[in-house]
């Protein structure tokens, strides 16, 4: 019987992040930032059906890139943990932070012990009462959990539409303006996106009781329609 | 609490009871009559009318165990989700966890699967649920609900009644449960008809109230003194809406004028 070749944990791990990362970049990235009135989550995604962005329990929302199957799997576990922890104990007991801990720890405990890593990133959104109680919460494939301010990018190129972000956001503005930054981030210089290519949602600050709102392409194509220079409706 | 993880066999899918069942928080079923040992409360009326725009709901606020009045101002009458709502008669207890599991069953099943339930397919959940309550059931926890919402694939208001083994049954112009059913359908009955406006639904809906808490003790009637009047909402396109007990004092005011005017005085 030959012994396993000696591999480095170091290497290990290195090899790993690099499996996870090169996934992740082969999807489409999505932004989310907070405005006046919520939080606004917008993706770039060509499928109507299949759902980046999605609701997660009353104030909470979910994102993820990456490996569809993957992070679906991630969202119906949220959903199962939120509703389960609600009906236990009470609606308010449910929180974005607590959710996050339990996702950093899977992805985590993912990434070293199976076959392979998870390639996704996900994103657990809360939205408070007022601007402070806002938490955006980036979660990366190896469990590394960030706790992020005013806005994050999830997705290959983070980087490049990182800094358009950082250009264009600013605190406490519209809908409007939050929609523009993002699509205008996730497009770049050289490229237009189409009202069928973006997903848009937002969690309603001032909303009912489920705060979590998809945006109609009618509504995206009122915000984006006057300025066509990145967008083509 | 850790994320809930399952293997593809033990996947529970949607289904939020299943999931509760898989978890281990589903309640023991008690394994002698429960009724015999210690008094359970009890004792309702809740009723649903269909009428062109939608559906009015409604049901008393008392409960009582024996002859004790538990409670004046317990609620019987819960929206479902948006478009739906239900109404409970029976062990109080029971009862309203039902409710509970009900609702967050929708709610799961749509956050899960991304759209909601069809109308028959919340009737139907609803269906299992009492029948997986008969064990309770038979040893003296009964729960007999009434479900109610506006179908938006037909645009129109449908009633489901049910009975305490699960059995289902869509009723076309009204509904009740409860122990004073009997009279609050019949005044449904006498003063029904298809063309009824919403406002003329309602006040037909706080009268069999009314009648049914004149001939049954353990239905509350409407509590002047006290502001304690039913739960009424109608169910419509735009969704289920509670009136406020404003609106139903002073309709139960005119009601009980009409009803002194009609016994011309005499007690």
């Amino acid at each position: 019987m030959t012994a396993p070749f000696y591999v480095a944990p170091e290497q290990m791990m290195q090899d790993r992040a690099d499996y996870a990362r090169k996934g992740i970049a082969r999807g489409r990235a999505m932004v989310a930032c907070i405005y006046d009135q919520g939080i606004l989550l917008c993706a770039e995604n060509p499928s109507r059906m299949l759902r980046k962005i999605s609701e997660i329990y009353d104030r909470i929302a979910f994102a993820g890139v990456g490996k569809y199957n993957e992070f679906d799997q991630l969202r119906i576990a949220g959903v199962r943990h939120a509703d389960l922890k609600g009906f236990s104990f009470s609606r308010e007991d449910v929180d974005a932070r607590s959710l996050a801990n339990q996702y950093a720890q899977m992805l985590g405990q993912v990434f070293t012990h199976e076959m392979k890593p998870m390639e996704v990133e996900i994103l657990v959104a809360e939205i408070g009462h007022d601007s402070t109680g806002d938490q955006l919460f980036h979660i990366l494939y190896d469990g590394t959990l960030v706790d992020e301010t005013g806005w994050c990018v999830l997705g290959g190129e983070a980087e490049a539409i990182g800094s358009r972000m950082k250009e264009q956001w600013v605190e406490g503005g519209t809908f409007a303006e939050a929609l523009q930054a993002a699509v205008d981030a996730l497009a770049g210089p050289d490229r237009s996106l189409v009202v069928s290519e973006i997903e848009v949602a937002v969690l309603d600050r001032a909303g009912p009781r489920r705060a979590f709102r998809r945006v109609e392409d009618e509504d995206v194509t009122a915000v984006l329609g006057n300025n066509d220079t990145n967008l083509d409706t | 609490m850790t994320l809930p993880s399952f293997g593809l066999s033990e996947d529970p899918g949607p289904d939020f009871a299943a999931l509760v069942r898989r978890m281990g928080l589903s309640p023991v079923v008690p394994d002698s009559p429960v009724d015999a040992r210690l008094t359970v409360t009890h004792g309702t009326t809740c009723v649903a009318v269909r009428y062109p725009g939608g559906v009015v709901m409604a049901g008393d606020r008392r409960a009582t165990s024996g002859n004790f009045i538990s409670h004046r101002t317990i609620e019987k009458v819960f929206p479902a989700d948006r478009h739906s709502g239900v109404a409970i008669a029976g062990a109080a207890g029971p009862a309203i966890e039902m409710v509970r599991l009900f609702q967050l069953q929708l709610e799961h099943y749509e956050k899960v699967e991304g759209a909601p339930l069809s109308l028959e397919g919340k009737a139907n959940q609803l269906s299992q649920m009492v029948r997986n309550h008969l064990p309770a059931a038979m040893q003296g926890l009964a729960v007999v609900p009434i479900f109610a919402g506006f179908d938006t694939a037909r645009a129109a208001g449908r009633l489901f009644q049910y009975d305490v083994t699960g059995g289902r049954y869509e009723e076309f112009d009204h509904a009740s449960t409860g122990s004073g059913q009997m009279h609050a359908s019949t005044v449904i009955k006498m003063g029904w008809r298809g063309t009824l406006s919403a406002d003329e639904t309602i006040d037909l809906v706080l009268r069999a109230l009314y009648e049914a808490s004149d001939e049954d003790s353990a239905t509350g009637g409407p509590d002047l003194l006290r502001g304690i009047f039913p739960v009424v909402a109608t169910i419509t396109s735009s969704g289920f809406e509670r009136l406020e007990d404003a609106d139903l004092e002073a309709r139960y005011l005119s009601i009980l004028g009409q009803v002194a005017t009609e016994r011309g005085g005499s007690r």
